[in-house]
């Protein structure tokens, strides 16, 4: 289901990491870093498809799962953007340039890059919802042809939590794709949007039956842009999300990801919207 | 050249009424274009007009003493902007300020306003849109202010 | 798992005397196989390592009803006289606490030691039906996945089983309407029933080719006609006196439609999520994940632990627990078992076994909870 040899798959077991060395670490908003690891003793790198993840494990302290947040086009970097907010994510940190990290994955049905292209695509992201729709924006750009028009929807707490946010000025100067940027709360010389990411829905034209969208963020924010690509006209089954569930192993066994009928370690983390729609509103699923 | 902006008619408030609907409810209508930085609203003037918004982006700013002043929520091109001249005291509530050009038209608030001798009644149409509207809105700022990005939230 | 060979009545099957019977222990042992089978350990029946047919539970019972086990004798002097006890055989393949990995710290970085996986030879004494099919259902979470489990793996390869034709039904179990059982149909290298009317014995199937080797060295009498139809009949008046059942019609459809269901509001009122259920359930595969390190930090270990979906933290997120309320707790529980198992596994995650009505310190009975809910399907709670 994965492209590559799954890391670790064979004698050592799905459930045992392979230490990579920190390349270099990015300060991004206050709390959130990205780590660059250095794969270049891997034959042909660290291969990934957009949307999937991998399992980090710092020494002694934890494993948590973090999407990979670098180009899929090219395999000899391993990145991903990683939010300070527990013991793990803390320790991840702290590692610095030089340090060591496990690394196994990668993990999870990826975005349904193939099935959009030809299509209009609208990437909706929430926050560091960015991080795992990266790759696929990186993938839109480099085979830009291939696509219909790209719109990349962005919103965040205030401007300073912006993740890649040089990224985004420059994605918003690039003519092949539409950028917008919106903000929950902004102080004056902000001149982007200010208000939740489906208001910025209808500055998009959307054809129904040719837009696929990408969305990944907290999961209200989502259910409410679900609401209003629906009343769009959008179906659901081209409405693809990226969800959150505790994971413990990500292959499988541990039966910490569920959601009813779901594995969201191997069912997803990216599900079509017609295949959650009679749960995700549902509470305590 | 900018394409043309689209007529009265055409703007997505006002789509879809008659002729008729649309002389009851528009009425005093002036063509604005305001340069950025420009305040359309200004908190606590008097509110007498609906602007319909045509081109550009607005932003609407609440100034908190000893906070500085926050950007609450963009409103652009299709929206519309001004409604405090519905309810006594016809009073602004916020700032409101061009953050690029923008072209609105401006409806005089008197004709839709009611009840009076003219108008007894708002006009349905105009009142279900009125309804759309901030329902709209009142489901945007349900979300803005769950502060889903918090870390937790 | 060993192949299934299916025989005619008269091939491969033979009457094996009581002592035939413990020399069919004593030459397992005498292969290697370490024997694990049914012994009276601290009031009730579980599975540990025996000796031989000496410590088999000969004269014991076990009286079972919804949060209700006790140790009775019978007269008869069975050896398999009871059902199935607290312990199924999950913790010889899905073990409780296992070691992954360990961690060393090197001038650079560190290194990772994966755990050699050398399991024993196990052979189980007296796997039921029920149990052999609980099997079969953990199997397809680590073994037929995209991903194996290479310690389960390991384990359930070295595995000689015997299994035993129900010769009572339990006070709990329900394994006819989950068609799961009394009879064992697969998964055995020998199926026994004890067979007490008219002389004391053993009617013995084999079902894959080294347990008919076995049988063979035992130079047991080929069984007769008569012999057959008498394990027949213990095996049928097992399944005729099995007090619950499960109806199963459409039941994924059934959970899946009543997700809202005030019935869900009922039982919160009682369970204590204790994980009692989920320990006990031959199936349930959940696990925790933890992380360590010694003292000065050199070293680090992972360990796999049984966790349980009861438990608060097995749904944490950042921030929250995804099913804060134990009805949310219960609810997940309950269609995991009956109905999302289906869409995960192709099987029920519930193969009948009763452990979790018997294990319920509140006695909480899964058929009956079904049942509930079906006879007033589509009922909403406010909740
Ligand atoms: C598919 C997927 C992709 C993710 N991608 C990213 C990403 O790109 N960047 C990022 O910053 N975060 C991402 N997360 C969230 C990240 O896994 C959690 O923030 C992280 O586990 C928190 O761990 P902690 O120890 O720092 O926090 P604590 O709150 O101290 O958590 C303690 C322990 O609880 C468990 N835990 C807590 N939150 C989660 C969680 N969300 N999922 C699973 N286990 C959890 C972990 O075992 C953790 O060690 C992703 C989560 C998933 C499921
Ligand atoms: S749910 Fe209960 S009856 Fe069903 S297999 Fe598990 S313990 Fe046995
Ligand atoms: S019922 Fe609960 S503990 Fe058992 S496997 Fe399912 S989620 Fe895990
Ligand atoms: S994370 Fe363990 S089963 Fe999905």
């Amino acid at each position: 289901m994965s492209p590559g040899a799954p890391l670790a798959a064979g004698a050592a077991g799905p459930m045992t990491p392979e230490p990579l060395r920190v390349r270099s670490l990015r300060r991004e908003t206050a709390d959130t870093w990205t780590v660059s690891l250095d794969v270049s003793r891997r034959p042909g790198g660290f291969p990934f498809q957009p949307g999937q993840f991998n399992m980090l494990y710092v020494f002694g302290v934890g494993e948590v799962a973090i999407s990979i947040s670098g180009d899929p086009g090219r395999p000899a970097e391993l990145l991903h953007t990683v939010r300070t907010v527990g013991a793990a994510t803390h320790a991840l940190r702290g590692i610095g340039r030089g340090g060591t990290l496990g690394v196994r994955g990668p993990y999870g049905r990826p975005w349904p890059m193939e099935e959009a292209r030809g299509q209009d695509v609208v990437v909706v992201a929430g926050g560091l919802g960015l991080a795992p729709l990266r790759p696929a924006i990186l993938h839109l750009l480099r085979h830009r042809a291939e696509y219909g028009r790209v719109s990349v929807l962005v919103g965040a707490r205030t401007p300073e939590d912006l993740p890649f946010r040089r990224e985004l000025a420059r994605w918003q100067e690039d003519s092949r794709l539409r950028v917008l940027v919106t903000v929950d709360k902004a102080s004056p010389g902000w001149t982007e949007h200010v208000g939740v990411v489906p208001a910025l829905l209808s500055d998009v034209e959307v054809d129904p039956a040719r837009t696929v969208a990408l969305m990944c963020g907290p999961e209200v924010m989502m259910r409410f842009t679900v609401r209003e690509l629906e009343r769009r006209g959008v179906p659901d089954a081209r409405i693809h999300l990226s969800l959150e569930r505790n994971m413990k192993c990500a292959v499988g066994f541990c039966g910490h990801c569920q959601l009813v009928p779901y594995f969201v370690c191997k069912d997803g983390p990216v599900f079509p919207y017609e295949k959650l729609r009679p749960f995700i509103n549902l509470r305590e699923v | 050249m900018p394409p043309p902006l689209p007529p009265l008619e055409h703007h997505p408030f006002l789509r879809g009424l008659s002729p008729e609907q649309v002389s009851a409810i528009a009425c005093g209508i002036r063509e604005l274009s305001f340069p950025a930085g420009a305040l359309l609203l200004r908190e606590g003037e008097q509110a007498d007009t609906l602007y319909l918004l045509r081109s550009g982006r607005v932003v609407l700013e609440l100034n908190v003493p000893g906070r500085g002043t926050t950007q609450l929520e963009t409103l652009k091109a299709g929206d519309i902007l001004g409604l405090s001249w519905l309810f006594p005291p016809y009073r602004w509530s916020l700032d409101a300020r061009a953050v690029e050009p923008v072209d609105a038209f401006a409806l005089d608030a008197s004709c839709m306003r009611g009840p009076t001798p003219e108008h007894p009644v708002l006009e349905p149409a105009l009142a279900m849109r009125l309804l759309r509207h901030l329902y709209d809105r009142l489901e945007r700022v349900r979300l803005q202010r769950l502060d889903v990005y918090k870390a937790g939230a | 798992m060993p192949e299934v060979t299916s025989s005619a009545p008269e091939e491969g099957r033979a009457q094996l005397s009581l002592e035939q019977f413990a020399a069919l222990l004593a030459a397992l042992r005498g292969e290697g196989w370490r024997l694990v089978g049914p012994t009276v350990r601290d009031g009730a029946l579980v599975h540990e390592d025996i000796s031989g047919a000496e410590e088999l539970p000969r004269g014991w019972t076990e009286v079972q009803e919804a949060g209700t086990y006790r140790l009775a004798r019978r007269e008869d002097g069975a050896l398999f006289g009871y059902s199935v006890g607290p312990k199924s055989w999950k913790h010889l393949l899905f073990v409780p606490r296992l070691r992954l990995m360990s961690a060393h710290r090197e001038a650079e970085g560190f290194r990772v030691e994966s755990e050699p996986t050398e399991p024993p030879r196990l052979a189980l004494i007296g796997a039921r039906s029920c149990d052999l099919h609980a099997i079969a259902v953990q199997d397809r979470t680590f073994l037929e996945g995209p991903y194996k489990d290479p310690d389960y793996a390991a384990r359930r390869e070295r595995l000689f089983v015997v299994a035993v034709n129900c010769g009572q039904a339990g006070g709990t179990c329900f394994c006819v309407s989950m068609r799961t059982g009394p009879r064992a149909t697969f998964g055995f290298d020998i199926a026994l029933t004890e067979v007490l009317e008219g002389g004391h014995r053993f009617l013995a199937e084999a079902g894959s080719e080294r347990g008919a080797a076995l049988l063979s060295r035992l130079e047991a009498r080929p069984a007769s006609e008569e012999d057959i139809q008498a394990a027949d009949a213990v095996v049928e008046r097992t399944a005729q006196s099995m007090g619950r059942t499960m109806d199963t019609t459409d039941i994924k459809g059934l959970l899946y439609r009543n997700l809202e269901h005030p019935r869900w509001d009922d039982v919160a009122q009682r369970c204590l999520a204790c994980t009692n259920c989920t320990l006990v359930c031959p199936t349930c595969f959940c696990s925790t994940v933890e992380d360590t390190s010694d003292l000065r930090g050199d070293v680090a270990e992972r360990w796999r632990r049984w966790d349980s979906c009861f438990t608060l933290d097995h749904s944490y997120l950042h921030g929250g627990n995804v099913r804060h309320t134990i009805r949310g707790r219960y609810r997940q529980w309950l269609t995991h078992k009956v109905a999302s198992w289906w869409d995960q596994f192709g099987t029920s995650g519930c193969i009948g076994c009763g452990r979790c009505i018997t294990w319920c310190p509140v006695g909480i009975d899964i058929t009956e909870e079904v049942a509930a809910i079906r006879a007033t399907d589509g009922a909403r709670s406010g909740a």
